[in-house]
């Protein structure tokens, strides 16, 4: 359970980020955050793992408050959520493997994730993890030869392998065509069945929210401005968290 | 045909707006006059002349003239220090570059992120990068005394600051995605650093290092000048004896040695990156 308490988020240059933000997201929801760019989606998303600091308020991650964590209890909270982003962010040079290993560091001692001496299990579920998204084969070619799709995949792969309770996917399609898109969206959605993974996503692409959530939530100037299933998330609904008539390029189109 | 059309074209277009100015070009014409000013300024203040140059030319003759041919028999007798000059390249690089890695993370801004920490490093890094070679190495040699001791010390401060510098911007210059996704993972600080950063520069280390002990092989070979050991003494001995031929023989020598070394360093560093 993810519990934002009163969360405001004033930047030094006194731009509002996020204000005064209550939501309660249970176990198991797949949840689409909506809104244009700059209304606060990643902001909202990065404050949950604390990539990005909070001004006031308070955000609870399964009874503990992560704001108020330090040292090993952040790294501990943090090692329980999984990140997806736009640019995958792969170490590149390595291989797919070593990527998807990465994930592990947070079980072990320094020294031993130092100096790669992962135990067998490790290995076993990072190639298990691989296995679930399709792309077991590319365990040991290295990640820039994949493409953009495979790539997001192996990200997925990493949260897997981390065994997160909760991933957090900060536009994961963003860089994708239709097609790949749609490869990837099912991936983190039978993820979330299949593990009931509590999963937040943002999107900017309204109709991929409504197949793939569960529950939506639409930003505006760093306000909720609207929560609720997808019945409910209508067209005129939409017009209201985008402050205006919904347009082409708000759709993926066809393919979905 | 090309032409016609581009002219029916032309004249149909309608006439062109205000067209802005093109810039200035007056900037370059005063940089290039500023430059030439310097060469003569620094010409004049040195009292170098085209005519010394052209009178010290039958000088240059003559002296080839010593050299040649080389003293082949002296290539015998060199073998040993030139040797000692590539081993004292091969420790004072490697030595460098060890100590380089952990001063060039905590150089980089990305990595630490307190000035209080990077900024004193950088300052020890031009410290180091300011004092030239010989001065080190002489400087060495007044502590250690004449011998190899003192050339490796030398040659491994200079890595140091060689390879730091060009690593540490290297660091600051790396994708930070894998930084941010090793965050959210949970990773330590060390972690974050063996996972995120080490795998981005790991490559660009190695090309550097090498890079390091090509220009070391120059530096270490005149560093027996100051009596840092290796080949340069050898240069000090024959040109004080007058000995040119032996001179040339050395010269040589270094030249083939280095050539040998350059070629393969560039190779590999091709595959490196």
């Amino acid at each position: 359970m993810i519990e934002f308490k009163n969360v405001s988020k004033v930047y030094p240059n006194g731009t509002v980020g996020l204000n005064n933000i209550n939501l309660t997201i249970e176990p198991g929801e797949f949840v689409v955050i909506v809104g244009l760019s700059g209304a606060g989606k990643s902001t909202l998303l990065r404050s949950i793992n604390r990539l990005h600091e909070i001004t006031d308020g308070e955000i609870v991650i399964h009874d503990q408050s992560i704001t108020k964590a330090n040292g090993k209890q952040l790294l501990k909270i943090r090692r329980d959520i999984g990140m997806i982003f736009q640019n995958f962010n792969l170490v590149k040079r390595s291989s797919v493997l070593k990527n998807v290993l990465s994930g592990r560091v947070g079980y072990h001692s320094t020294l031993r994730t130092v100096l790669g001496m992962f135990p067998k299990e490790d290995i076993d579920l990072s190639l298990r993890a691989l296995e679930r998204v399709n792309i077991l084969e590319k365990a040991y070619s290295r990640a820039d030869e994949l493409s953009g799709g495979q790539q997001q995949r192996v990200s997925i792969a990493r949260a897997l392998a981390q065994e997160a309770k909760i991933i957090l996917a900060d536009e994961p399609v963003a860089s994708l065509d239709p097609l790949t898109t749609v490869q990837v969206m099912d991936d983190l959605q039978r993820i979330n069945r299949e593990l009931g993974i509590t999963t937040i996503v943002n999107l900017h692409f309204i109709d991929l929210a409504r197949q793939y959530a569960t529950r939506i939530i639409g930003l505006r100037a760093g306000e909720v401005v609207f929560d609720g299933p997808v019945s409910e998330a209508t067209d005129d609904k939409f017009s209201e968290i985008y402050g205006r008539e919904i347009s082409e390029d708000e759709l993926l189109g066809e393919t979905v | 045909m090309m032409k016609t059309e581009w002219n029916q074209e032309k004249q149909t277009l309608k006439p062109l707006g205000h067209v802005p100015d093109p810039p200035s070009k007056f900037k370059h014409y005063v940089t290039a006059l500023f430059i030439i000013g310097l060469l003569f300024a620094s010409a004049y203040q040195t009292e170098a002349t085209f005519e010394e140059l052209i009178l010290g030319l039958p000088e240059m003759a003559k002296l080839m003239e010593q050299m040649l041919p080389p003293d082949w028999a002296y290539f015998e007798p060199i073998v040993e220090p030139m040797l000692e000059t590539i081993r004292m390249a091969v420790l004072g690089t490697t030595f460098g570059a060890i100590m380089a890695v952990p001063l060039s993370l905590l150089a980089a801004s990305n990595v630490v992120k307190s000035k209080i920490l990077f900024y004193p490093t950088r300052m020890f890094l031009n410290l180091i990068r300011t004092i030239p070679d010989l001065l080190k190495a002489a400087i060495f040699v007044a502590i250690f005394g004449l011998g190899a001791i003192p050339g490796i010390l030398a040659l491994t401060f200079f890595s140091l600051g060689l390879i730091s510098k060009l690593l540490y911007e290297t660091i600051e210059a790396i994708d930070k995605g894998p930084l941010e996704a090793m965050t959210a993972v949970g990773a330590n600080k060390i972690q974050w650093i063996f996972f995120g950063v080490v795998p981005q520069i790991s490559a660009h280390f190695m090309s550097y290092t090498l890079y390091t002990f090509e220009v070391n092989i120059r530096a270490a070979a005149v560093l027996g000048l100051v009596g840092a050991g290796g080949i340069g003494h050898y240069y000090e001995k024959t040109l004080g004896f007058l000995q040119y031929d032996r001179v040339a023989s050395i010269i040589i020598f270094t030249l083939v040695i280095v050539l040998i070394i350059d070629y393969t360093s560039t190779k590999i560093r091709e595959k490196l990156l």
